[in-house]
């Protein structure tokens, strides 16, 4: 699969713009899912995942093909992630937060009308309190823990993609880990 | 050992795979004698595995179509490269019989006279050619280095080099009128040096073997 987008983003890179689609449909899901991690709403999720695309098309020649296409992809997303959350207004946040629990009112919708089980509600819950707390982390260490865990990149990759030494990743990593685990050992 | 501090700093080590043989012993036998620390160490191994059982969440269905229309356009020109490309022994043959015609790009860069294929009837101000409402043009019409106002009509086939047509123009007194003639044939506008080039290689090649689009 590297290898295909490897090839893509040479003929982007040549001009053919339509090879940029595959491109967009091979990483959307990863990106927006990042982005959602990052935000906790999905409007501002496809925004930000739409215009980190946008910008990885226009600044395609800055891109350099030795390095790995997803680490400076994620570069670009996290980026604009952060600067999203810095914009906004101290009050937005509480706003966030409700528009955070979005994924929780769908879950109660899909369990009132499809009446799912009971264990499976509750899956559902967890994980629903898992993302709120994932969330609650303050972004430097959130986008830390995404990248690791879900993302699944090395300590070494997060630390070009956030462009900060490799020694405050670990810091990072190993903050947001405790942090997390206070919140989640009765989970 | 210090419980609270070392323990827990090498089991963050051992999370990133970075410890030890040393360490790694150091570790396993702290753990055996220690139910605080083991404790720990399954909290945290416990909250990765938490982590990572989050559903991923797929972008939205119209997501790429979204993103490429939002794409400033191609730059133009590579549509006519990436042709040229796929036909590389065409290419050859078209840039041979090209420079073999004429040096085109002097012609293109010296040349900057309007000129029209054809001037009966058809008025020339400034560096527009006009064909005036009771003008009827019987066959192609080629205008170079000039744009192009058709009041009247165009029998014919009509190219416009490095000009454009004038849809509306403005008539002291009156206002913005809007051009009402007709062109009954195909319209073609080159207005770069390398889509010339393509303009004429096309040209050849319908000459030659009935070259289409
Ligand atoms: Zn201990």
């Amino acid at each position: 699969m590297d290898m295909i987008i490897k090839e893509k983003i040479k003929q982007v890179k040549k001009g053919n713009q339509a090879a940029f689609e595959d491109v967009v449909l091979y990483y959307q899901d990863k990106i927006y899912h990042h982005c959602f991690r990052m935000l906790g709403n999905a409007h501002e999720a496809e925004d930000i995942a739409q215009e980190a695309f946008i910008r990885a098309y226009v600044n395609i020649h800055s891109y350099d093909d030795r390095r790995k296409f997803s680490t400076w992809l994620y570069r670009i997303a996290t980026n604009l992630t952060i600067d999203r959350l810095r914009k906004r207004k101290p009050d937005y946040y509480l706003d966030a937060e409700v528009k955070g629990t979005e994924g929780l009112d769908m879950y109660s919708q899909l369990a009132s009308t499809d009446r799912l089980p009971d264990e499976e509600v509750q899956g559902m819950e967890i994980q629903n309190f898992i993302q709120q707390e994932i969330l609650k982390l303050p972004a430097k260490y959130r986008s830390i823990i995404m990248l690791r865990y879900l993302e699944e990149f090395s300590l070494q990759e997060i630390s070009e993609i956030l462009d900060i030494p490799l020694g405050t990743v670990k810091t990072r990593i190993h903050r947001g880990r405790e942090a997390l685990r206070k919140k989640l050992r009765h989970v | 050992m210090d419980c609270n501090k070392e323990t827990v700093e090498l089991m963050h080590k051992y999370l990133d795979g970075e410890l030890t043989k040393d360490e790694e012993i150091m570790l396993r036998e702290h753990l055996e004698d220690c139910e605080e620390c083991q404790k720990h160490f399954h909290e945290l191994k416990r909250t990765i595995t938490l982590i990572k059982s989050t559903d991923t969440i797929h972008a939205p269905n119209h997501f790429s179509t979204s993103v490429m229309k939002n794409l400033p356009a191609e730059r133009k020109g590579t549509k006519y490269v990436r042709w040229l490309k796929m036909h590389p022994i065409m290419t050859a043959a078209a840039i041979f019989f090209v420079l073999m015609s004429g040096s085109m790009f002097t012609a293109w860069q010296q040349d900057s006279q309007l000129t029209v294929s054809k001037q009966d009837d058809l008025i020339i101000r400034g560096d527009t050619v006009i064909v005036p409402e009771d003008v009827i043009v019987e066959g192609d019409l080629v205008v170079k280095n000039g744009n192009l106002r058709v009041d009247g009509k165009i029998e014919g086939d009509v190219t416009l080099i490095n000009g454009k047509m004038i849809e509306e123009y403005e008539i002291e007194g009156e206002g913005l009128m809007a051009s009402v003639g007709e062109v009954n044939g195909e319209f073609k506008q080159v207005d770069r040096a390398f889509e010339w080039i393509w303009y004429h290689i096309q040209n050849l090649f319908k000459n030659i073997f009935s070259f289409g689009d």
